[in-house]
């Protein structure tokens, strides 16, 4: 295979004396959806905000499109085209549907901004009939969708979703699953944390599993799905 | 009747003061929960800088009008840096720890301001230059100076100018954002401390236009001038909905009137009096303030 | 250290240093006969001299020059805390207490003038403990607590003619009815808007005694108020019981030491009982105290009155001891200065806030000649030590972990 799109190389992170990651590996290839499933408390959601700066990895390399970006200011990320919906889905509860997907082009300064925001109620029609109202009032499914259409509004080469299930009701999540997947097909990259590991191993390429602050397992998402231990312990089965 | 248009158009007056420097409190506290005791010192400085920079002027043969435009566009950019270095020096390096330190690194630096002040000026009033701003209308027993319609309408211009650019343009809308969700604002692309000085800096510049008025207003400036109308403002932006913009407005003419008439009508010494009791009143049974969303209160 | 990092360091000085100079100018170099840089110029090479200094240790620190020093200064630190807690905590309160007694035996009236001012600020940093610390309320209008103490034995006294020792329940008394109405009306609300409508009453509190004439003598103040007075032996004829009047500096010292340590010894039994468990519940989640029974207004409440008790008795005794009361002593500046002791010292830890009230009170008194200086470098410090040291001096073992909020 080619070089990776997006390379963490032995990484530590951590609040204050709490040590997150104790250094973990994982390549992440153009057009793939890579899955990152564990428990409580491994250490998924904090991957995802060292690799936006939020969290200061302590060492260790974080490599994008060959260029390290350990220490590029999180607000600089977007523009290279990495982008997360972070975790419990912040999307801005007092600015309306509109303007919060505005705020995911914040950067931009062309012309198909409109068109994009087209693609996106195209794509979430019950956002475009709420445009007007305010983030806040949405329900959980809908802010979901809400939050992944402001990231698509910043074109990104690679999608961060943190737990994008949280809180949904199935039939939801079926749905916020297949337009991942349909975003994916489009080319974007996709990086899934899940602690619904059936689905997220079911639709991804490849998967790791992480274990307070280490990765115990990478292999493609399918033989991570047949593997027994696995199957015990984040399957139920 | 001619007394209550008077106290009206009073009141109008010194509203408009309190709801510039409401701003200021309301936007720096919608963005990080911070109530900042150094604006108080940011009006008296702008006060304090507009005098000098008027009597300069003026002793160089400005006309009037250059005086006044230059010293106020002055003052409002020399506290808008000021509010920037204040930010940089105490409060950034804290964005991260309790609330409480926040709040006494403010304190301390309210009191460090007012005392450079007083050190650097000295203990007396400083008179503002009176010829600039006589006359005026005379309607039967009612009086409108031209000073108080310069007052009116500038805060007026100043109001909508302050709308337009946070409602209406990016930097607005990044205001907006950071005040909501500062990680998610950094996600999105916004780079959280420059907006937040940005915010301190359109807040002075506001509070620094109040204090010019309010020395043209009453002739004189003081060092310790910023504490008293700071606190009303306070109460001004928290009972308007703290955070809230339009709130703030409105809370400051309500405090203004509720003070001038209160002195005009029951009685001139409880006069400040009445501004704290409105607030408590209005809390007690409105807690999140007149225009007020609803706000996280769980946070301490 | 690196390149890079050494020159965004440097750099970022030189533009805070310009920055500096022009925020300087206006105030120091433009004045109606002209534009003036010299004067300017004067001030600020000295500032800047001092933070390139600054900086310039800061950068042989970071690189290690210092390590020859900070490590045996570390190894010593180290050493003497070890030792110091095999000592129990009674103990040294007991030495200290035995220290303080003896001031009076040693030290001049000047010295012993500051130290009453020292303990009475010390009885408040521990009654606003209760509140801040313990219950986690902000409370910007403590002082009026202790003005309710004040002047309640000041009119006491000088109306009629009421014992010192008869007035402090009553002022504490009344100071924490003040503390029930306030906090009856607001102890609903939480964090900065408490903050708020607390400083809201203490203005309140400020201007009506400033302004109701007829029973406080307004801005004048309260005069002839007596001081404490005591039986004691009187051996010149016999064994007999005089009374007398505790005006001297030494007799009274003894007065306020003894309130001190009544409430250094109630506020720890506060703080070590069931209440102060709820107190401190409260202060770390209010939702989850109150769904696990706490009667989370009630208690804040009693937090709130409690605090104000110790307040008002410290006001009655200032009252006593100077014989003279006006509104001009209860500012928000006052309020501010407690507030300051409390979170300096460390919040919620009772050494730390006696610390933190003899740093506030006595080290200015030291700086004395520089009077003009004094508030300026006070602010300065309060900041600084909120850049360095936010959890306070003496923090407490509990609240020492809660970084954020």
């Amino acid at each position: 295979m080619s070089e990776p799109i997006l390379e963490l190389r032995d990484i530590k992170a951590g609040y204050g004396s709490i040590k997150a990651l104790k250094g973990i590996n994982i390549k992440v290839y153009e057009g793939e959806i890579v899955s990152i499933i564990g428990a409580n408390g491994a250490g998924k959601s904090t991957t995802l905000m060292t690799i936006c700066n939020i969290v200061q990895a302590t060492s260790g390399d974080i490599f994008y499109k060959g260029e390290r970006i350990n220490n590029i200011v999180s607000d600089k990320l977007p523009k290279m085209g990495l982008c997360q919906v972070p975790e419990g889905r912040r999307i801005f509860p007092r600015l309306t549907i509109e303007e919060n997907l505005d705020m995911g082009a914040f950067f931009r300064n062309d012309k198909e901004i409109e068109d994009d925001k087209e693609r996106v109620f195209g794509m979430f029609p019950i956002l475009r009939e709420r445009c007007k109202q305010a983030g806040g009032t949405l329900s959980g499914g809908e802010q979901q969708m809400l939050a992944i259409g402001r990231a698509l509004m910043s074109r990104p080469k690679v999608l961060l979703l943190d737990e994008p299930s949280l809180g949904l009701a199935p039939l939801i999540v079926k749905q916020i699953f297949s337009i991942i997947k349909e975003i994916n097909s489009l080319g974007t990259t996709i990086i899934l944390v899940e602690q619904n590991a059936k689905v997220a191993l079911s639709m991804a390429n490849r998967g790791y599993v992480l274990e307070t602050g280490n990765v115990v397992m990478e292999d493609e998402a399918k033989a991570l799905l047949n593997n027994p231990d696995i199957q015990k312990a984040y399957l139920g089965e | 009747m001619e007394y209550f248009l008077q106290q009206l158009i009073n009141g109008i007056t010194l509203g408009s003061v309190y709801a510039l420097i409401a701003l200021g409190y309301t936007m720096v506290y919608g963005i990080i929960q911070l109530i900042n005791f150094a604006h108080g010192e940011f009006f008296a400085a702008g006060g304090y800088v507009g005098v000098i920079f008027m009597s300069y002027l003026l002793s160089q043969g400005a006309p009037a009008w250059v005086c006044l435009s230059g010293s106020l566009i002055l003052a409002m950019a020399y506290c808008a840096m000021l509010a920037v270095a204040v930010e940089k020096v105490a409060y950034k390096p804290l964005r991260n720890s309790s609330r409480l330190s926040v709040l006494l690194s403010a304190l301390g630096m309210s009191i460090f301001l007012q005392n450079g002040l007083m050190l650097t000026q000295g203990v007396y009033d400083k008179a503002y230059p009176t010829e600039l701003t006589q006359g005026g209308f005379e309607m039967g027993n009612v009086m409108l100076s031209y000073m108080q319609l310069f007052i009116v309408s500038l805060t007026a211009f100043l109001l909508v100018a302050l709308n337009v650019l946070v409602f209406k343009t990016r930097i607005g809308k990044a205001m907006r954002s950071t005040a909501q969700d500062k990680v998610m604002s950094a996600l999105v692309g916004i780079n959280a401390n420059r907006t937040i000085s940005i915010t301190f800096a359109i807040g002075a510049a506001l509070a620094a236009a109040a204090g010019i008025m309010v020395g043209l207003y009453y002739g004189s400036v003081r060092y310790d001038m910023g504490f008293v109308p700071g606190i009303k403002a306070f109460a001004a932006a928290v009972l308007g909905g703290i955070g809230n913009i339009t709130g703030a407005m409105i809370g400051g003419f309500i405090i203004g009137m509720v003070e001038i008439f209160a002195a005009g009508y029951i009685s001139g010494e409880y006069k400040d009096v009445f501004a704290f009791v409105i607030l408590i009143a209005v809390l007690y049974f409105r807690p999140s303030g007149i225009m007020g969303e609803n706000v996280d209160d769980t946070r301490v | 250290m690196t390149i890079p990092e050494f020159k965004k360091h440097w750099t970022s000085l030189g533009i805070g240093m310009v920055w500096l100079f022009i925020l300087l100018w206006p105030l120091l170099g433009i004045k109606p006969e002209g534009l003036e840089v010299a004067s300017t110029f004067n001030v600020w090479w000295r500032i800047a001299l001092g933070c390139s200094f600054l900086l310039f240790l800061y950068q042989l620190n970071k690189a290690g020059a210092f390590k020859f020093i900070s490590r045996p200064a570390g190894a010593v630190a180290g050493s003497m805390k070890s030792a110091t807690s095999m000592v129990p905590m009674a103990v040294w309160f007991v030495i200290g207490i035995a220290c303080t007694a003896l001031i009076p035996q040693f030290a001049g009236r000047y010295a012993q003038d500051v130290a009453i001012n020292c303990m009475i600020y010390v009885c408040l940093g521990l009654g606003l403990n209760i509140v801040v610390g313990l219950a986690g309320m902000l409370d910007l209008g403590y002082i009026a607590f202790y003005g309710i103490g004040a002047y309640t034995y000041a009119l006491l006294s000088v109306q009629f003619q009421l014992s010192f020792w008869i007035c402090l329940p009553i002022s504490a008394g009344m100071a924490g009815l003040g503390a029930w109405l306030i906090g009856y009306c607001s102890m609903r609300m939480r964090g900065d808007y408490l903050a708020i409508v607390t400083l809201g009453f203490a203005e309140i509190c400020r201007m009506v005694l400033n302004n109701w004439m007829s029973l406080t003598n307004g801005p004048n103040g309260v005069t002839g108020i007596k001081a404490p007075g005591l039986y004691w032996f009187d051996f010149t004829n016999g064994m007999t019981l005089e009374h007398i009047w505790l005006k001297k500096l030494s007799l009274i010292y003894y007065v306020i030491l003894i309130l001190v340590v009544f409430t250094i010894i109630a506020v720890y039994r506060l703080q070590h009982s069931r209440i102060g468990r709820a107190w401190e519940a409260i202060r770390e989640d209010e939702t989850a105290a109150e769904v696990m029974g706490v009667p989370t207004f009630y208690m804040k409440l009693l937090a709130y009155c409690s605090g104000a008790c110790f307040g008002g008795m410290a006001g009655a005794f200032y009252a006593a001891r100077m014989r003279f009361v006006s509104p001009e002593s209860f500012t928000f500046l006052e309020s501010a200065m407690v507030l300051s002791m409390v979170v300096l010292g460390g919040m919620g830890s009772i050494p730390g806030v006696i610390l933190g009230a003899l740093a506030l009170i006595a080290l200015p008194e030291i700086f004395r000649e520089f009077e003009l200086y004094r508030m300026l470098v006070f602010g300065g410090v309060m900041t600084l030590m909120m850049l360095f040291r936010p959890q306070g001096m003496l923090p407490s073992k509990r609240t020492m972990r809660s970084g954020k909020d």
